[in-house]
Order: C-alpha cells, then sequence, then structure tokens
C-alpha cells in the first residue's frame, strides 16, 4: 500500500509535472521565475494550496457531485458533475482568501514573505489543473492527499529550477531579440526534455 | 472609428497577449500538437473572451468592489461551462482531445486579466472589441505553434496529408519532437523573436 | 444604497448566483440528450471500427443493427444475464469488491490491478451462424491506460481487425497504434495455436513474411518498445486463461446454443 502512494507521489513529481510535462501554471511560471528567492516562495505557497484544494475538491466530488454522489443523503440519480469546474475555482478561491487570513494572523512572517503570490495563485491553473487531473483519474481521498502534495512539490521543483538558470543566464550574452521572455520558453523546451527522460518509469 | 480599430487590432501584433504580456500560456500549449483541436480552442476563447468583456461591463457600475473578483471568475466559469456543454454536444470527437483544458480556460489570465484591466472601465462596445481582439492575438500565437507541429511531425495540416511520410510509404521522415510538448516552448521562443527583431520596441531591458 | 454596503454586495451575489445557474443547468439539461447520444454512437463506432464494418457516411445505429451485445461471466465462462446490456459498464463494477477481484502480481500482464467478473463481448451473427466475436480489451502502455476492441472470426482464432479507441500514448510514437496500417496487420493473425495454446506476440521490428511461425507475430512498433510490449501484455492477458480462453473454447465446443 505504502508503494502505491509513494510511486504516485514520484510520479506527480517527476513524470506527469505539472508545469514540464502538462504546462500548467505557465503565466506565473515564467513571469515569477527571475529570482531564487521569490521562486522559492511562490513554490511553497503553491505547494500548501495545491495540498488543501485537491482534497478539499475530492470530498466535494466525491459526496456531492458525481453520479449518485448524493446517495448518503437518500436522494437518487442525480449526476451534477457538469457545475464541477464552478465548484472547484470557487474552492479554490476560498480557499486562497481563508489561508491569507490565516497566515495573515497566526504566521505572519510567512505571510509577509509569500506576499503578492498568495492571490496569484487563484488563477494558476496548476491548481485548477491538479483538481481536475483528481477527477478525471478518480483519485480516492488518500490519493488526492498524494497527487496534491505531489503535483504541488513537483511545479515549485521545475519553477526554482528555472530561476536558478534563469539567474546564471544573466552573464550570457544573448541575441538582443531573443532576451527576456524568448529565451525563457526556450530554457523551459530545455528543461521539459529533460524532465521527459523520467517518461515510462514505472515504481 | 480609429479608436474602434485600435482596440481590435492592436492585441494581434503591438500588445500580444501571449508574445508580450505572458498572458494566457498554460492552457494552450498541451492542445497545439494538431491544428484542428487548436482551431477549437481558439473559437472557444475567442467566445468566453468576448463573452465575459461584455458581460463584465455591463454590470460593471453595479459590482462591489469587494467581490470583484469572485464575480468575474463567476461569469468566466459559467461561460466556460456552457462551451463545454456545447462541444460536449456538437464536437464530441475534439473535445474529447481537449478534455481538461478546455475547463483550464477559467485560469486562463488573459480572461481575467482583459475583465479587469479593461472591462471594469469601458463600455460594453469598446470591450467587445477587447475581447476579440486579445482572443485573435492569442489564437495568432497558437494557429502558428500548431501549423508548425502538425505539417513537420506528421506531414499534415488538419488530417490532411501535405508531406507523406515514410510509415505510410511517402518520403518524408516526420520530426517525432514536434508532436511532443517542448517543441511548442522552442516554436513560441523563435516566434518572439522574429516578432521582436520586426518590432524592436518590445525588446526587454536588460536589468 | 453604497456600493460596498453589506446588503448590496448580498444581492448582487444572490443575482449572479441565480442567473448564472439558470444558464449553465438550462445548457447542461437542453445539451444531456445529444451528449448521452454522442457516447453511445462513439462506442458503437468503435465496435463497428474494430469488426470492420464500419462505413464513413452510414449512419452509425443502422450499421450497429448487425451487433448484438450480450454479458458474459468470467467466472463460469458463459453468457448471463444478471445485467442490463444497455447501461452495463464494466468499468464501473471493477470499483466493487463483490463483482470484481484483484488479479495477483505473476498474472496481472495487462497491469490493471483489477479485473471484473463480468465483460460485454459483442456478437455478428447470420441466423445462428456466429461470424465475428468482439471483445473488449485493455492494458498499460507506456504512459496510459489503453482500451480497444479486437474482433475474432468465426473460428475464434483468427484476428479480423483490432483497433484501441483511447489511449494517452505519446503521439508519433506510441500514439501509431492508431495507424491504419499497424491495425491492418492484425487482419489474419492467429492467437492461438493448433492445440489451443496462446500464441499471439508482438515482434521486434516487422515480421518476416516467409517465416513459418508469420501469422502468430505482429509487427512492433518503430520507437516504442514499451507501448507495443503493452499492447502484446495486454492481449496474452486478456486472451489467457484468466481471461476469455475459457468462455472462448466453451463457446468453440457448444456453439452459441447450449
Amino acid at each position: 500500500m505504502l508503494e502505491h502512494y509513494l510511486s504516485l507521489l514520484m510520479k506527480a513529481i517527476f513524470v506527469e509535472n505539472m508545469a514540464l510535462a502538462f504546462f500548467l501554471g505557465m503565466c506565473t511560471f515564467l513571469a515569477v521565475s527571475k529570482k531564487v528567492d521569490t521562486a522559492i516562495g511562490l513554490g511553497v505557497a503553491v505547494i500548501v494550496v495545491q495540498t488543501i484544494t485537491v482534497p478539499v475538491n475530492n470530498l466535494i466530488y466525491q459526496y456531492l457531485l458525481k453520479e449518485d454522489a448524493l446517495i448518503w443523503l437518500g436522494i437518487e440519480g442525480t449526476d451534477l458533475t457538469f457545475i464541477g469546474l464552478i465548484c472547484y475555482i470557487g474552492v479554490i478561491a476560498a480557499m486562497v482568501q481563508i489561508l491569507e487570513m490565516v497566515l495573515d494572523r497566526y504566521v505572519p512572517a510567512l505571510y509577509n514573505a509569500l506576499g503578492i503570490f498568495l492571490p496569484l495563485i487563484t488563477v494558476n491553473c496548476a491548481i485548477l489543473g491538479g483538481s481536475l487531473f483528481m477527477v478525471e483519474r478518480d483519485y480516492n481521498f488518500s490519493e488526492s492527499v498524494v497527487f496534491g502534495l505531489g503535483s504541488g512539490i513537483g511545479w515549485a521543483l521545475a519553477l526554482t529550477a528555472l530561476a536558478g538558470i534563469r539567474e546564471k543566464m544573466k552573464y550570457a550574452d544573448v541575441p538582443v531579440g531573443l532576451r527576456g521572455l524568448g529565451l525563457t520558453f526556450m530554457i523551459t523546451g530545455l528543461m521539459a526534455m529533460a524532465f521527459m527522460a523520467f517518461s515510462g518509469i514505472q515504481l | 472609428m480609429s479608436k474602434a480599430k485600435d482596440v481590435l487590432l492592436d492585441p494581434i501584433f503591438n500588445k500580444n497577449p501571449i508574445g508580450l504580456q505572458i498572458l494566457g500560456i498554460c492552457s494552450a500549449l498541451a492542445v497545439t500538437s494538431k491544428l484542428e483541436t487548436v482551431l477549437v480552442m481558439c473559437l472557444a476563447v475567442i467566445f468566453v473572451l468576448a463573452g465575459s468583456n461584455v458581460s463584465v461591463s455591463l454590470i460593471r457600475r453595479q459590482v462591489p468592489d469587494s467581490i470583484r473578483i469572485i464575480v468575474e471568475i463567476t461569469i468566466i466559469a459559467t461561460l466556460v461551462i456552457i462551451v463545454d456543454q456545447f462541444l460536449k454536444a456538437f464536437a464530441f470527437g475534439v473535445s474529447k482531445q481537449l478534455s481538461v483544458f478546455v475547463g483550464l480556460i477559467i485560469t486562463n489570465c488573459i480572461v481575467l486579466g482583459r475583465a479587469e484591466a479593461f472591462a471594469m472601465k469601458n463600455s460594453p462596445g469598446m470591450s467587445l472589441l477587447d475581447g476579440i481582439g486579445n482572443g485573435l492575438g492569442y489564437s495568432v500565437v497558437l494557429l502558428l505553434v500548431g501549423f508548425f507541429r502538425e505539417l513537420l511531425g506528421a506531414g499534415k495540416l488538419l488530417g490532411f496529408t501535405i508531406l507523406p511520410s515514410t510509415n505510410d510509404g511517402g518520403w518524408y521522415l516526420p520530426n517525432g519532437l514536434m508532436l511532443l510538448p517542448p517543441s511548442a516552448f522552442f516554436i513560441i521562443g523563435l516566434l518572439i523573436w522574429a516578432l521582436r527583431s520586426w518590432k524592436t520596441e518590445q525588446v526587454e531591458e536588460e536589468n | 444604497m453604497s456600493r460596498d454596503s453589506t446588503s448590496k454586495i448580498l444581492s448582487v451575489a444572490l443575482l449572479l448566483c441565480l442567473v448564472c445557474s439558470i444558464l449553465v443547468s438550462s445548457a447542461a439539461v437542453l445539451l444531456s440528450d445529444r451528449q448521452q447520444r454522442n457516447k453511445i454512437e462513439e462506442k458503437r463506432k468503435n465496435i463497428l471500427l474494430a469488426a470492420g464494418l464500419y462505413r464513413a457516411g452510414e449512419p452509425i445505429d443502422a450499421l450497429y443493427q448487425q451487433v448484438e451485445q450480450r454479458i458474459i461471466d468470467l467466472q463460469s465462462g458463459w453468457f448471463s444475464d444478471r445485467f442490463d446490456p444497455l447501461d452495463f459498464d464494466s468499468r464501473a463494477l471493477v470499483k466493487d469488491p463483490e463483482l470484481s477481484r484483484g488479479i495477483p502480481d505473476p498474472l496481472d500482464l495487462a497491469d490493471i490491478k483489477r479485473r471484473s467478473h463480468y465483460k460485454d463481448v459483442y456478437l455478428v451473427r447470420e441466423g445462428k451462424q456466429l461470424q465475428q466475436l468482439i471483445l473488449p480489451v485493455h492494458g498499460k502502455g507506456l504512459w496510459s491506460t489503453m482500451y480497444g476492441f479486437i474482433s475474432l472470426a468465426d473460428d475464434l482464432t483468427t484476428v479480423r481487425g483490432f483497433s484501441f479507441y483511447e489511449h494517452g500514448e505519446t503521439p508519433g510514437l506510441g500514439g501509431e497504434i492508431d495507424n491504419p496500417n499497424w491495425k491492418r496487420q492484425w487482419q489474419g493473425k492467429r492467437i492461438y495455436g493448433d492445440n489451443g495454446e496462446l500464441r499471439i506476440e508482438i515482434a521486434k521490428g516487422t515480421v518476416d513474411k516467409s517465416e513459418p511461425d508469420a501469422v502468430y507475430k505482429a509487427d512492433g512498433l518503430a520507437g516504442s518498445t514499451l507501448t507495443a510490449r503493452g499492447v502484446g501484455n495486454l492481449l496474452k492477458y486478456w486472451m489467457g486463461a484468466d481471461g476469455y480462453q475459457p468462455f472462448l473454447e466453451r463457446l468453440k465446443q457448444q456453439g452459441l446454443e447450449p
């Protein structure tokens, strides 16, 4: 059993990396990768939010939306999957807001460190993508916790690595038109290819 | 009239949402290995963008500031669900290939970005044009990427064989890399390079 | 009333929710029939494709008339009336511990972990004479679980058609399992040897047609050994003793009417 969860975790981090295999969360990925410090801050925030929202959305899916999910209320034959999207994004927006308030109240140091990155996470596709993949692959609750954690870590890892490379790139003499965004795309492409080496690994 | 034209056409080359503002790349890249899926994706995004811009603009004077973002997200999510349902009903094959990426239009930063930056401050008519313009700007980049990926990767365009591949007895040895996700990054990187060599004012300052 | 008063916030939020929910639910309700039909048609089309009965442009419903769906019990190796074929979903059964079981590791060639006791099979027949038998198969490729249908001729050994309808293999490499040429080479391959032993396998590279065993070997896929291996393994599992083999043997002996 433990083996199963471990393999799921490793798969979510490396093989099915949110950023480099599915291109999710690219906007923030490209925009907030100029410095390693900020990248780590955003990475931590994403891990936290992902680990909370995926399981919460899993519960919502299992007990409210899925076909015949309302059976515990004595209602049969319901299928509310079509309002899934709106529920998940609502949960994400609410969770981010709540997390912001909790951190502000109890861990002000972390709150200040994360700063503007917290609200940005609402529109980070990696978060919504995580919930949608969870539904598509039909994870159960404990699997969804592991998957949330793993996909968050994978995304944060990719972000930090890209920021590290970009810091070093400052010393390179790059053609003028390619500077900045163009080059960042190419680096990301090369990183994605490197991550493809993990493909097909069976754990 | 010229203002309307600017609002519509500016986002295509001068202020391209992907090329300059790094918006809306997330949901896009994974669906560009075939031109057909790209086309459907672009139409969906244009519809959602135009729709959300108009609706946000219509109610912009009524919406309290404190729940602004969630109102915008709700409107966008509603439109996306409608698009998703329509695709499942009328373009089932394509909708299966797009899978979760239709849903991810919700978090496409262009949509929320334009609602926030433009529709909250402008009239419905202008917002409509702005939505369509940005949708087109997004589509131009995506279509180019899809064009190169399908042509070089499979020797086809929209499913029709252009370069007969060796697997089917032709002469063209398809470049498998083009069908893999990373190629999209290289193509967009090159496109941005080309765009910035043409419009040099878009080159980023070194910092 | 100011724009940021509590009552204003509440009323705007409520109104918005109302409008959005009406829009969303009416779209979902109005279109659900069509979506349902699409799903059924898609499945039927895949069955017809595997059977080689699909002709583009002709209505699927009419073509599907010649196909008959039956449910079989893999444990008893015979037909079962326990489920209504129309809403049978073996993927859902796999979750039910009563109606499925885990596959012990050494047997689990297809890497699917669990198997339901019941499967849907599709018959094409003329009168009482079986012409084709179409069986659903699935198993792990490189990235994804691949779902497909294999169609057997009336001798229950010769392949009439084989195609996958759902997979997430790498386009251009493993995704070539969709290539029409690759699919076509399956026609005429034999699953079982003369004594009923399982013989089908996937060759490395292209099969040499002059080889005496060529009829038991299918071409591999260039550049995607793992996907091809997955296809071979899932066939070995589903055509083997834990899969359809007992049913096929009984059908061979008894014919359709016991």
